[in-house]
């Protein structure tokens, strides 16, 4: 292989990209160098098993990643405002839109999401880590790499252009040769593995690790959904795992599962990965919902309305979305009868999701609103949410969907729900718990700024949308034609709008960390549930006593009587697991495998495979035990910490 | 409470706009002016639905309007307002389950009828035998074949007004959908495989048809029209392509076959149907075959007709 075919060449935006990813390198390392910080990256960051800082590392590659797909999402609408726009050309922005995709969902909304359940949910339950924290740490680096293989495909090798659905036969081996669709699959397997894993393994977290009398129906909404969705990912990502892997073999060693030769089935690619893709994107909304539970029950300062039917709702929600993949392609040609079905069972989806709106207008009646910043993203949430919603409705009848099929009306929808639910969602958490992972809250007037600059820009981006699908404008078209014109424009301007909020929001991570005010007390919300118990900044065991629960909102109850969560009398020395390197540098090994497999020197990958595999086996023979935090110790941190 | 109101004008700002938008401009949105059966029944579902979507959006956003204005924690409230252990109300929450079970079956009947409805030719061209067009897609064009007058078109199409159209899609490779947005709805072409589309024009016009589904760089550029008119016009265009068009080959159909855009359309008095049909699984394999090694060729296609490629 020649150089010029290994490194992309000929794209200007791909030359700069290159230079940034240069310089960002080079400035990353002077910096970890000039400040001598290499072992405290290695010690604190790369090698931890603590939760809460890997849901740190999680939460910052999802903002990288957001920036990423936001980038790839503004070029495109720069691309669509005028009709004759020659800033991407047709496989520019195919590629383009197949990053964003990807990056968004597998990238953005879940490692958002799993930070978020990384740092809260163990909190919540008044557990002390994960059941798993060799896992979790392994989790994260199969994120991590899967990310950042996906991500380089941009400069090396070429990216992949067949969309995030990756359909077959367009994406085997014939009609997309070369290493980009390969990038696809890696990436996504690696990320795979590594979501399943953390199913497993929150899962039995949060089975088996509650606190005493914390019983199911006492546990917080926002486990609840992490719990429901860890089932969703248990049950929806081995589909995942077993699509790729045969198109992997289709694609590299030439088997005939999904082509057109050999009476291939390309259309099994399309059921497989919706069977996987619509739970997906209720692994994406659920914990969504719990956040805007939390958050709404909080700054309403009232009990959540109707906690058990939400959780039910959660649950028959999470049913249903194993029983709707076809409505992803109605137009298949399946027959009215099949399309009647999953036509009623899609629309059924909207009763439970109907019933929680009414909920949590219901939490809002009579009560006490603060208009705080995270409560700002979550009311926005309602009216957005249920326009995407009732859009999604008319989607799923299915004579209709007819029309609306590959039309901009399904991206209106599909990105007023998971905007409107998961990105709000993932802001609103971030903001409501960043007291619980920085030591301070983010400032209130910077984040309205972005607030209004998001949302409104949303809408401007978003509505249009609707009118252009209808006026019979396909996705994916790198141009548009002069009818489309008015409704792109307003569009596109949206679109920079979203992009000038999120700039404002990240200036706010740094404006609050030079100069917001240090917590004090482990509770700076006055929030009702036991992560608001631990003080701040957390310590790595989170609670010194493990607390004793006998109602919803625990520390709620807990502030009512009286009652303070450290009774120093009772602690007791804790067990605590060492931190470890072999996560990092295992699917380190597997990511060099991956990357070698892409472009397809089989020799190289096998090497970086039985790396991988003593990696494991390494694993299998190590005693480590961990250690213990003597009583002095954690008496000496909680007395620092609560001030006492 | 400055907030409360910037929040609310821009709902209401939003409400109006939409509304004002679904007004105004429905009429001009292809989708919902439609010219055929077809696209009248699934317009008046669309239509049909609407009024529950706006129905749930207008009490939904009254409602939370009415929530975050009136219980916000403001002075002066009185205290009665204030009820923060209430956790449920099982008559209420029975209702507003119901509510939306009702609202989902009176969308279901009607979906499901006119999903049965569209898998015959439409009811008001009932007299006549539905005129049958194979509809072949392949990177990145349209061959479309008229078995009973045994001529074909490429790129573009010509149909009687008044008469139901019975498409017989496939795909030499891979999966795209025949979109005739003012006739009708789409269906996917698969290789391998053949799915019916009965679509019929009431009136005569030149309508936008493509392929709707992602298919590789040429996708934008896969786009044909739709020339509707009388029975009489269009017999004779057949007879004219019949008599005036020349017999396609199997060594020219192989050339356009292969990936890429044409510039210019054809027309052929023959089909190609007679030495190969896509849509059976012995047609499968026929372009992957000869054309393997040029689906990879990139075509350095850019916006309007610029592309290096000719």
């Amino acid at each position: 292989m020649q150089l010029d075919e290994f490194f992309v060449t000929g794209e200007p935006l791909i030359y700069a990209g290159m230079v940034a990813i240069v310089l960002v390198t080079s400035a990353i390392i002077f910096l970890l160098t000039y400040f001598k910080k290499w072992t405290w990256l290695w010690r604190e960051w790369l090698t931890t098993v603590d939760h809460k800082k890997i849901g740190i590392m999680y939460i910052l590659s999802a903002l990288a990643m957001l920036f990423r797909g936001g980038a790839d999402a503004l070029m495109m609408r720069t691309q669509l405002a005028f009709p004759d726009m020659n800033f991407l050309n047709a496989q520019h922005y195919n590629e383009i839109f197949t990053t964003h995709g990807t990056v968004m969902i597998i990238f953005m909304a879940m490692p958002f999401l799993i930070g978020l359940m990384n740092i809260v949910v163990p909190q919540q339950i008044g557990a002390r880590d994960f059941a798993f924290p060799f896992v979790n740490a392994l989790s994260f680096w199969a994120f991590f790499f899967g990310a950042m293989l996906f991500n380089i495909s941009f400069v090396i090798g070429g990216s992949p252009d067949a969309g995030w659905t990756s359909y077959t036969p367009l994406a085997g081996a014939a009609m997309s040769p070369g290493p980009g669709q390969n990038f696809y699959l890696m990436g996504l397997q690696l990320s795979g593995i590594g979501t399943l894993a953390t199913g497993v393994n929150l899962m039995v977290t949060i089975l088996k690790m509650r606190a005493p009398g914390m019983t199911l129906f006492k546990m917080p909404i926002f486990t609840w959904s992490s719990l429901i969705t860890m089932f969703i990912i248990v049950f929806a990502f081995p589909i995942l795992t077993v699509a790729l892997a045969l198109l992997t073999i289709d694609r590299i060693f030439g088997s005939q599962f999904f082509t057109l030769t050999g009476e291939g089935l390309p259309m099994m690619w399309a059921n497989l990965f919706w069977m996987w893709g619509h739970p997906e994107v209720y692994i994406v909304i659920l914990p969504a919902f719990g956040i805007f539970s939390e958050i709404i029950a909080t700054f309403a300062r009232k009990q959540l309305f109707g906690y058990s039917v939400m959780v039910w709702s959660i649950i028959l929600i999470a049913g249903l979305s194993f029983l709707v993949w076809v409505h992803h392609f109605f137009t298949m040609g399946a027959g009215a009868f099949v399309n009647s079905v999953f036509s009623v069972s899609t629309m059924a989806i909207a009763i439970p999701t109907g019933v929680k709106i009414f909920n949590w207008l219901a939490t809002l009646y009579k009560s006490k609103i603060q208009i705080t910043v995270p409560m700002m993203w979550s009311l926005a949430f309602i009216p957005s949410f249920v326009i995407g919603g009732v859009t999604g409705v008319m989607l799923g009848m299915a004579a209709a969907d007819y029309q609306f099929h590959n039309s901009y009306f399904l991206i209106a929808h599909f990105h007023y729900v998971l905007i409107a639910g998961t990105v709000f969602a993932s802001f609103a958490g971030l903001i409501f718990w960043y007291p619980k992972m920085f030591g301070h809250r983010m400032n209130e007037r910077i984040g309205k700024i972005a607030f209004w600059f998001f949302v409104i820009g949303f809408h401007v981006c978003f509505f249009p949308q609707y009118f252009l699908g209808l006026d019979g404008m396909p996705r994916r078209v790198f141009h548009i034609v002069p009818e489309w014109f008015n409704l792109n424009v307003i569009s596109t301007v949206g679109a920079f709008g979203m992009g000038i909020g999120f700039a404002v929001f990240v200036y706010n991570i740094y404006y609050s960390y030079r100069y917001s005010e240090r917590e004090t007390t482990g509770d700076p919300w006055n929030a009702r549930t036991l992560e608001w118990a631990t003080p701040i900044p957390v310590p790595e065991y989170n609670f010194a006593v493990v607390p004793h629960v006998d109602s919803l909102d625990a520390f709620w109850a807990m502030k009512e009587r009286g009652e303070s969560p450290y009774d120093e009398s009772k602690v007791e020395p804790i067990h605590m697991p060492n931190n470890t390197s072999q996560p990092f540098i295992m699917m380190g090994i597997f990511t060099l495998a991956s990357f070698f497999l892409v472009f397809e020197w089989i020799w190289l990958a096998l090497a970086g495979l039985i790396g991988g595999i003593v990696m494991m086996i390494i694993r299998s023979f190590d005693y480590d035990e961990g250690y213990h935090i003597s009583s002095e110790e954690i008496i000496e941190t909680e007395r620092s910490a609560r001030g006492l | 409470m400055r907030h409360t109101r910037k929040h609310l004008s821009k709902w209401l700002v939003f409400i109006l706009i939409g509304l004002i938008l679904l007004l105004t401009g429905c009429s001009e949105l292809t989708v919902m002016d439609p010219k055929g059966p077809v696209g009248e029944q699934q317009k008046d579902l669309i239509v049909y639905s609407l009024y529950f979507m706006l129905g749930i959006i207008v009490v939904v956003f009254v409602l939370f309007a009415f929530m975050v204005i009136k219980y916000r924690d403001k002075p002066g409230r009185d205290p009665k307002d204030y009820k923060p252990n209430m956790h449920g109300n099982k008559t209420i929450e029975t209702i507003w389950t119901i509510i939306p079970v009702i609202i989902v079956i009176c969308l279901s009947i009607p979906t499901v009828n006119t999903l049965f409805d569209l898998e015959k030719p439409p009811e008001s061209s009932a007299e006549q035998e539905p005129l049958v067009i194979y509809a072949t897609a392949a990177d990145w064009k349209w061959f479309f074949s008229y078995p009973e007058q045994g001529i074909e078109t490429v790129d573009y199409l010509h149909i009687p007004t008044d008469r139901a159209v019975e498409f017989r899609l496939s795909s030499a490779d891979s999966m795209s959908a025949l979109w005739i947005p003012a006739l009708g709805g789409q269906k996917y072409n698969m290789a391998g495989m053949q799915t019916t589309l009965y679509l019929q024009a009431d009136e005569t016009g030149v309508y936008e048809g493509r392929n709707s589904n992602f298919n590789g760089e040429g996708f934008a550029a896969q786009t044909f029209e739709v020339y509707a008119e009388s029975s009489s016009e269009f017999n004779n265009w057949v007879e004219q392509t019949q008599n005036t068009a020349p017999k396609l080959t199997q060594s020219k159909y192989d050339s356009l076959l292969k990936p890429g855009i044409l510039n210019s359309t054809k027309e052929f008095s023959s089909t190609h149907l007679q030495w190969v049909n896509h849509g059976t699984s012995n047609g499968m394999d026929y372009a992957i075959n000869r054309f393997w090694d040029d689906y990879g060729d990139k075509l350095h296609l850019k916006n309007g007709k610029n592309h290096s490629h000719d």
